[in-house]
């Protein structure tokens, strides 16, 4: 298991090298940072004074490894739009993408396995048939869509609930359900088609021979076999969602590392955009890693490969 | 009937609805099973040997009808019990080994948990009681460092491993009645017999009632008191498995038996399917013997044959239009050829 874990943790690490080398390259390939910092009054001589005075002349290789090496440390430079230090703008807005993040990828697993589960056990019934129906429902909608919505219903029509700004949980609520709402289909399918396929194996009918409750076939022996892929592919999600907050925490102005990473984007504020991948990029890698460790612990036969 | 018998069936029949029709895998079987005698039951894949079993249980597919003029456990006429009174019946009055040891286990448990967790729905709640009893199983069906096997999950043991610890499952409460559905076919050969010696001592030891489903008719004459051989969902031939083997009446089992391999020296030709033809398609209305296309004394008669058995002597009875001397001369001649 430790070995496991050693070998995976190394894995892990060479992702986020490449990970963050790539994005490093493409972006100074793709936009001239000096161009960003000087403004649009820059004369030509001020723009190859900044490229020096950065180190923009030196070849990207050299400026990724010094990059890398500072942020190592837990130096990430500094913003070229607001002048303060990348770490401080990231770490005040991340607790506002965590909360969003966890609330969501919770709301989908709360919503989508007992849902699916119940759609197991009677398939073509009519619940059945209504998780389906959300399902479709989930994955025709564009997320953006579906947020503007429920602003408009919720938000304008019945003002229920604030639309813009995250002071208190009641402003999470909406971009909470949007964002879970995202990852409800593909969870649900899950664990129904794992239900489903569990329920009928020859295990279920020894727990069924053995004359034990429904509630113990149902929640141990059942359900712990069948969620085993859902969690993996909800640690993916929940990487998707933290990624996906950048859409939902624009539209609902809650000022999180997603809306901070867009306005960066506009602004070609490449330090903080950097800092911001390698920072999704992580959870990313930890989330999977994390992922697969619970997986391993739910099925003992894992660890054996 | 005998105060003796633990379960008393009588002519139960599982019918499926499916696209073509409606299947009718078993169609009027009957059978006692008395307290420490084994029932076997025999005959070729699909006859309807496990669906028969899972009517027991009350284990059948969902859509399976299932019903009967008797089917009395234990005195208690089980047909109506609903789920939750069979529930208490089963895994402690009834308790059933199935054919596929290597997935019948959770992957999701130990091996302790899964023995103990029967025990403390049924008997006691207390751990170190139904530790207790799941180690002295193990220890009762021959595995070695029983208490540390506790801990072990199934992939950790082999096929020949995890039936024996699916034959401790079935005992943790003591049952009355076990039904083994082809619990070696799975199996190594060379373990098969020890796993069928197993159960056969552990029957006795216990004095259990067991319903035997096998395809190896030299375990048949070894272990059984009472034989029971099923073709298309019907009983053709049943009886005391010394007459059944001396006397075979049915075509069916004479041509069953033709090539019973000479004790200890298990040829595989001892496989049922041995008798030419292909078993007929069970759905919609069936009339007359089912036996009749593939059966070398076919006539007119069959195909309007009532099903009745002609009883014999000592419970020994078969379902032919032909006497039993004119039976009994046929199968000597086929045993013969
Ligand atoms: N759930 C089901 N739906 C439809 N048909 C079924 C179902 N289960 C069994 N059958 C059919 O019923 C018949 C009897 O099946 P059963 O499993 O009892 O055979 P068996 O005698 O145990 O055979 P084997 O020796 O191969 O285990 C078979 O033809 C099978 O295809
Ligand atoms: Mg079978």
């Amino acid at each position: 298991m430790l070995v496991y874990a050693l070998k995976r943790t190394f894995v892990a690490f060479l992702i986020l090298i490449v990970v963050s080398g790539l994005t490093f390259s493409l972006s100074h390939l793709s936009t001239d940072p000096a161009l960003t910092i000087g403004g649009e009054n820059a004369s030509d001589e001020d723009i190859e004074a900044i490229r020096i005075l950065y180190g923009f002349d030196r070849p990207v290789y050299e400026q990724y490894f010094s990059w890398l090496g500072r942020a190592l440390q837990g130096d990430f430079g500094e913003s070229y739009h607001y002048k303060a230090p990348v770490v401080e703008m990231i770490s005040g807005r991340i607790g506002t993408t965590m909360t969003l993040g966890v609330a969501a990828i919770l709301f989908a697993l709360i919503v989508s396995i007992p849902l699916g589960t119940v759609a197991a056990m009677r398939p073509n019934s009519l619940i059945d048939r209504f998780a389906l129906l959300i399902a479709v429902l989930g994955q025709a909608l564009p997320t953006f869509w579906f947020a503007l919505m429920m602003i408009i219903v919720f938000g304008v029509w019945w003002r229920w609930l604030p639309i813009s700004g995250n002071t208190t949980w009641a402003h999470f609520v909406m971009p909470t359900i949007a964002l879970g709402y995202y990852a409800t289909p593909a969870l649900m399918r899950l664990t129904r088609a794992g239900m489903i396929e569990v329920l009928a194996s020859d295990y279920i009918r020894t727990a069924r021979a053995k004359g034990l409750s429904p509630t113990s076939i149902l929640f141990k022996h059942a359900l712990r076999n069948a969620i085993i892929p859902v969690v993996a592919l909800a640690a993916v999600w929940f990487g998707f969602m933290l990624g996906g907050s950048i859409v939902i925490e624009t539209i609902f102005n809650l000022k999180g590392i997603g809306w901070l990473s867009y306005d960066a984007l506009l602004r070609s504020d490449l330090p903080v955009v950097q800092a911001i991948v390698l920072i999704f990029a992580s959870f990313y890698v930890v989330l999977t890693l994390s992922a697969d460790l619970l997986n391993a612990y739910l099925d003992p036969r894992i660890s054996v490969r | 009937m005998s105060g003796d018998n633990i379960l008393e069936v009588q002519n139960l029949k599982v019918d499926i609805p499916v696209t073509a029709g409606m299947l009718h895998p078993v169609r009027g079987v009957s059978f006692t099973v008395a307290r420490g005698e084994t029932l076997c039951i025999v005959g070729e894949s699909g006859c309807g040997k496990s669906l028969t079993s899972l009517a027991l249980m009350g284990l059948l597919p969902k859509t399976a009808i299932r019903t009967a003029d008797r089917m009395d456990f234990l005195g208690q006429d089980i047909r109506d019990f609903k789920e939750r009174r069979m529930a208490a019946l089963r895994g402690v009055k009834m308790a059933m080994i199935f054919q596929e040891p290597m997935t019948s286990l959770n992957p999701a448990y130990t091996i302790g948990n899964q023995l103990m967790e029967v025990y403390r729905r049924h008997i006691s709640k207390n751990g170190s009681e139904a530790r207790a009893r799941a180690i002295f199983l193990l220890e009762k069906v021959g595995i070695s460092a029983a208490a540390s096997r506790l801990s072990q999950y199934p992939h950790q043991l082999s096929g020949g491993l995890r039936q024996r610890v699916m034959i401790a499952m079935s005992l943790m409460c003591g049952p009355d009645l076990i039904i083994a559905d082809e619990p070696t076919t799975a199996l190594d050969v060379t373990i098969q017999a020890q796993i069928l010696h197993l159960l056969a001592e552990l029957q006795d030891e216990f004095e259990m009632g067991m319903i035997l489903i096998t395809h190896d008719l030299g375990v048949v004459a070894r272990v059984a008191d009472q034989v029971q051989v099923m073709y298309a969902g019907t009983t053709v031939e049943e009886g005391p498995c010394q007459a059944v083997f001396d006397n075979p009446l049915h075509p069916y089992t004479a041509g069953l038996l033709r090539c019973i391999p000479v004790p200890g020296k298990a040829k595989r030709g001892s496989k049922l399917g041995s008798v030419p033809g292909i078993v007929p398609n069970l759905v919609g209305d069936l009339q007359g013997c089912m036996f009749r296309n593939r059966c070398a004394h076919a006539s007119s008669i069959c195909e309007t044959l009532s099903g009745e058995p002609t009883r014999i002597d000592d419970g020994h009875a078969f379902t032919c239009r032909l006497t039993p001397e004119e039976a009994a001369k046929t199968a000597a001649v086929q045993g013969v050829a």
